[in-house]
């Protein structure tokens, strides 16, 4: 059995015809075989459970003066063990094209994979870079579609094009809006609360930048599911541009440099016997 | 999740020549969210003898204040502190007393007995000891403190590197528990001396 989503795709004509073999195998939706079974929905129910890790994230992007910044931290976990304190979330789609990473870590490894090499496509196609816009929607289709099935997607889609800057939330539900502000993952309402509350239209890179890394600081330390390292990127007109990558575990002694105290080191004399 | 999971924590005692070492991290959480980072999760039931206590916080200090409540009774009637032994015994009745609902805690117990010989044990939420002779863990990130004392642990050693090598199993293992961490607390036991330090650690 397959799932045939070739009907799904975007009508727009690709350069040259498309009873190319090759062009067909690349740019149309790739089908999955899909199981076997009666209860296909208690076959997905299971199959979901084995296969969710990196559940526990803090991403986020925001639009202001100079164009989009974005942050994220670096943990995956499984339940309650930390699997990685490295992980890359935020995902390179082209040089003007960032995607980050909610949910479960294949899916959007791979989605964001199979996005990059549409956008490729389009620009090869029409001769011009695909709009934030475009990419945000071809993605969104493609998750719609497999709506229902298991996927499990939180990314906002950040980049630079012909209108300027452009920031889209997406995920595996089918949502797709249009912001100046998100956060996604487990760790979010930490960062919302520090983002929301340090946010101007009219930042400096430098200030963008350093509200961005604080953001994924306050969510990791109040967050279990978060933490390792602080990563920002910057996207502006010349593409994007990585400005840090902070360990979390010194940035906290950063923010919070400790006082030696006295009750640091107390010494009792045992009396008694 | 398990209602021993939600507050998340980290324990180990571990045994040197003529002295003991007991440690826990510092989180309090409701589940991920951190909500204290100087949580006090070992006490002191007298100068030679710590009582730790995994699990749920609310019945850790509940359990806590019965244990203390009894050792107090204990030292009015016999007019001394409690063996080691013997306060494992009664944490080990206190907690078979709640057969069929027990307190959501799993003790660890290191004390100093009679000449000075060290004692650890740990057990679970009925009351089953387990005692050992070199370390025994408990908490959230017992898996990864088992395989780091595993590793780590050498028989007899005196006090200050007793002190390092517990420090390091913490700390290396809560680095791979969401629900434990944001610093540590250790003490080390002598004959003579009790030393207490608070350990930083990665904050996330």
């Amino acid at each position: 059995m397959k799932l045939d989503t070739s009907g799904l795709e975007s009508t727009a004509p690709l350069f040259g015809s498309s009873s190319s073999e090759l062009l067909d195998e690349i740019s149309a939706a790739p089908s999955f075989a899909l199981p076997n079974t009666i209860n296909f929905d208690g076959f997905q129910k299971e199959a979901i459970q084995m296969v969710k890790p990196a559940k526990g994230t803090t991403t986020l992007a925001f639009i202001f003066k100079e164009g989009v910044m974005v942050a994220a931290d670096s943990r995956a976990s499984m339940g309650g063990y930390i699997s990685s304190q490295s992980v890359k979330k935020i995902i390179e789609i082209n040089p003007y094209m960032l995607g980050t990473m909610a949910g479960g870590a294949a899916d959007c490894q791979f989605w964001h994979r199979n996005l990059g090499i549409k956008c490729r496509l389009h620009e090869l196609a029409n001769k011009r870079r695909i709009s934030v816009t475009g990419a945000s929607k071809l993605l969104a289709n493609i998750l719609y579609s497999y709506r229902g099935m298991g996927l499990s997607v939180g990314t906002m889609i950040a980049g630079w094009d012909e209108t300027g800057p452009g920031l889209y939330y997406v995920d595996s539900e089918g949502g797709r809006l249009k912001g100046t502000r998100f956060s996604v993952g487990s760790g979010s309402p930490y960062a919302y609360g520090v983002l929301d509350n340090g946010y101007r239209y009219d930042m400096s890179i430098e200030e963008a930048a350093e509200l961005a890394r604080r953001s994924i600081y306050h969510a990791t330390f109040r967050d279990g599911a978060s933490g390792g390292v602080a990563s920002v990127y910057y996207v502006g007109p010349d593409g994007w541009k990585k400005l840090s990558g902070d360990d979390v575990g010194e940035l906290h002694y950063h923010y919070y440099p400790v006082m030696p105290s006295t009750v640091e080191q107390e010494m009792v004399e045992v009396t008694g016997q | 999740m398990s209602i021993f999971e939600y507050n998340g924590s980290a324990l180990i005692a571990m045994v040197g020549k003529n002295c003991f070492a007991i440690a826990s991290d510092r989180r309090l959480g409701v589940q991920l969210q951190t909500i204290a980072t100087d949580f006090q999760r070992i006490y002191k039931v007298h100068d030679r003898l710590f009582l730790g206590l995994s699990g749920l916080a609310t019945d850790a200090q509940t359990l806590y204040q019965r244990l203390v409540f009894r050792h107090k009774l204990y030292q009015l009637r016999e007019e001394r502190d409690m063996k080691p032994e013997t306060f494992a015994s009664l944490v080990s009745a206190i907690l078979y007393e709640k057969r069929f609902g027990p307190y959501f805690c799993q003790p660890v117990i290191a004390g100093l007995g009679d000449e000075d010989k060290p004692f650890i044990c740990t057990m679970d939420s009925i009351g089953a000891k387990e005692l050992a002779k070199d370390f025994v863990v408990a908490g959230t990130a017992s898996e990864s403190l088992y395989g780091a004392c595993e590793s780590m642990f050498r028989p007899d050693m005196e006090p200050e590197d007793l002190f390092e090598t517990i420090s390091q199993a913490l700390l290396s293992s809560v680095d791979r528990d969401c629900l434990s961490g944001w610093g540590g607390h250790v003490y080390v036991v002598t004959p003579t001396e009790v030393k207490e330090r608070i350990l930083k650690g990665r904050m996330d």
